[in-house]
């Protein structure tokens, strides 16, 4: 169970080593001491290994992540999870802003709240944020699904296209072309489920929440939608 | 006196309110919508054409045309890079995105660069594997849409390339139409098929040169500090911008003059937002040289470059290469004649055709239709290409040996006068027969 020491090492030789796990390894489990708000913690890795990091990252941590199941305990820098395609991030503390930007798959868990931009122009990932989330979040919204047990700042899932937003409290304003949709059984299902993936099935009441889409109607230029752009 | 026994005027058209004029104006009434195209700047504008080469005299020696060697090759992003490009020539192709271009164009484009040594760029809409397999050395674009990004095809890269802006639409972002959303366009992009796809103007997870040095950090560790990192930008502050590119940590820049093409922008911010290529190089190399990191940091400039004068021309304001687009499709058969009828049909002519949005092209290259894409042969495009780079690389290298230069390289201000005022201005050398270089503080 490799113990990294960023007092110690430097964060390149902590990401090539990770970056060089992989599918087979049975380094399976390591940790990071001292991250001390460092950049790109975790980056690029692309195996099914386990890493926490204890204590507070800078920018990008995990980003483009694969596979891996990576713990922050302490709060992440902006743009946590940018662009990550599968695997797991779990934010025990608050993230900054575009937490899970452009995300492609796998879940990412903040326990706190999470900034503005959050899942900004998200493309299939899950995120789910325990607290609050900031304006613009989901903005331009492709794909994927996120839940917020908080509030909602200004602007949510402006120019949204296929992203699902389920929030359960208030949202200060929906962005152009995002309005609020029916929670069908099949909605209720679904949030369930990204609930049990997130260790909260049963603590929080899937009846709260309210699902927010896209109407679509900017789907293909009309000159009678202008004003909404 | 009879009433015939004087000639009328003759019916005058307005300057302002020329026949263009006048029909976009009825377009405009007519639809209620903007007029979007592809193409670049059409209106004349100061360019290359402005400046000449002095040559050889009595004063400089000029190398023998048929004998010396003059070098065309360059090194870029050996600054942080532990892999920089080593091309054979200092002419390289444009990012242009798979879904404004066919598969079949894209890779014609990368056989193209490969045969003539250089590198070719994907674009906004990712990385195609006819592109990758066909492009000996291919650039990644990092966009802000990201669409189609991941790390492996990151890591497939031989370099990334951060876009900030075009110089077709420096402060704009990018539009793809619903006709040219096929099942592998949308797929790639994960969007429904046949939507329109807006491409945002900033990126989503960093704003400002000291966010986007700690995602240049971030890029290097996810590819192992291999790979040079090319940072585009729209020419509009060539000097600032410059000067922050090399601040946040880039290999190399590509600035992209006015001139630059476009798969589909408004006409109006095509001709009227960004300054030409002209006069962009220069404050450019001046931020290089004041940082102390001209030919440390390289600059690739593009925007309307033509032919080898062109390249020679902007080698001697101080780029370390050039890049082309519009050419490059004009070499694989965009435009031509041949297809005269059917640009007919579009209401246009050859040499005019710019509804690349719409995905008709009649040469085949910017279309996602099957039937179109099927007229471009990858292979024979691809040499069309190759011949066109070895001519332009042959006409800069003849006039770099006029000049007395033994590498394109060489090829300095110096060498340079301007016809016009104008060009004399912007590009800092003086007007031709005189010591006058307009705009300079004594
Ligand atoms: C069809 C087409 C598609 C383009 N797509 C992109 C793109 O995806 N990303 C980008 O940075 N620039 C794009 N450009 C701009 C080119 O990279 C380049 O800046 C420009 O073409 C250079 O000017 P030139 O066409 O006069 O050579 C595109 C240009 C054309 C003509």
């Amino acid at each position: 169970m490799p113990v990294v020491d960023l007092a110690k090492t430097s964060l390149r030789e902590l990401n090539a080593a990770l970056q060089k796990l992989g599918a087979d390894t049975n380094e399976t489990s390591w940790t990071v001491l001292n991250p001390s708000g460092e950049h790109a913690v975790a980056a690029g890795v692309d195996a099914p290994v386990s890493i926490t990091i204890d204590g507070p990252v800078g920018y990008f941590c995990g980003g483009m992540n694969k596979h891996a199941t990576i713990v922050v305990d302490g709060s992440a820098g902006q743009g946590v999870g940018e662009n990550m395609m599968s695997g797991l991030i779990h934010v025990k503390g608050d993230a900054s802003q575009s937490a899970g930007a452009t995300g492609r798959g796998g879940l990412l868990i903040v326990d706190g709240n999470a900034s503005a931009r959050c899942g900004i122009s998200m493309k299939g990932i899950d995120i789910v944020v325990k607290g609050s989330i900031g304006h613009l979040s989901a903005f331009m919204g492709q794909s994927g699904r996120m839940v917020v047990f908080g509030e909602a700042g200004e602007a949510l899932g402006d120019s949204l296209y296929e992203a699902r937003l389920y929030v359960r409290g208030p949202v200060a304003g929906l962005g152009a072309d995002c309005i609020e949709k029916a929670m069908r059984e099949e909605h209720r299902a679904e949030l369930y489920r990204l609930l049990e993936a997130s260790g909260e099935a049963g603590t929080v009441d899937v009846g709260e929440f309210r699902r927010y889409g896209s109407a679509r109607k900017l789907y293909n230029f009309n000159i009678d939608n202008v004003d909404a752009y | 006196m009879s009433e015939k026994d004087w000639i009328p005027t003759t019916p005058r058209k307005s300057h302002t309110f020329d026949d263009y004029t006048l029909s976009e104006i009825r377009r405009a009434a007519a639809t209620g919508i903007y007029d979007i195209r592809g193409g670049g700047s059409k209106r004349k504008l100061p360019n290359f054409d402005d400046l000449l080469l002095l040559g050889a005299s009595m004063t400089r020696y000029p190398l023998e045309g048929y004998r010396e060697k003059c070098g065309t090759d360059v090194t870029l992003g050996g600054r942080f890079a532990k892999n920089p490009l080593r091309l054979s020539i200092p002419i390289t192709i444009a990012g242009m995105s798979f879904g404004s271009l066919s598969a079949q164009a894209k890779e014609a484009l990368g056989r193209g660069a490969s045969l003539a040594g250089t590198s070719t760029t994907t674009g906004d809409g990712g990385m195609t594997p006819e592109e990758r397999g066909q492009s000996k050395y291919l650039v990644y674009q990092y966009l802000p849409s990201r669409y189609g990004m991941n790390p492996d095809d990151l890591r497939r890269a031989d370099a990334i390339e951060i876009v900030i802006g075009q110089g077709a639409k420096p402060g704009g972002g990018g539009m793809l139409l619903g006709q040219k959303i096929s099942d592998r366009v949308a797929e790639m992009r994960t969007l429904p098929k046949g939507i329109d796809q807006r491409s945002a103007c900033r990126h989503p997870d960093w704003t400002g040169a000291d966010d986007l040095e700690i995602k240049i950090h971030e890029l290097r560790e996810i590819t192992n500090w291999e790979k040079p990192i090319y940072l585009k930008i729209g020419a509009s502050r060539p000097y600032y911008d410059t000067a922050l590119a090399v601040k946040s940590g880039a290999d190399v820049i590509v600035l992209d003059g006015m001139q630059g093409g476009t798969a589909a922008t408004q006409e109006v911010f095509i001709e009227h937002v960004g300054i030409p290529l002209l006069s962009a190089i220069r404050p450019a190399v001046q931020a290089l040289q004041d940082l102390g990191m001209h030919r440390k940091v390289q600059l690739i400039v593009s925007g309307g470059i033509r032919n080898g004068a062109d390249v020679a021309k902007a080698m001697a304001l101080g780029a370390d290469a050039v890049a082309i687009g519009t050419a490059a499709l004009v070499a694989l058969g965009d435009n031509d004649p041949r297809w005269e009828g059917e640009y007919e049909k579009l209401g246009t002519t050859a040499g005019a055709y710019d509804d690349w949005h719409e995905g008709k092209d009649p040469a085949g290259i910017t279309t996602q239709t099957p039937e179109l894409a099927a007229r471009l042969d990858p292979v024979k495009a691809g040499h069309r290409l190759a011949n066109y780079l070895k001519v332009m690389t042959l006409e800069a290298q003849t006039l770099a040996r006029a000049c007395g230069k033994s590498h394109l390289h060489n090829l300095e201000p110096e060498d340079l006068v301007a016809l016009t005022i104008e060009a004399a201005a912007m590009a800092r050398v003086p007007l031709a027969g005189t010591e006058w270089i307009p705009g300079q503080r004594f």
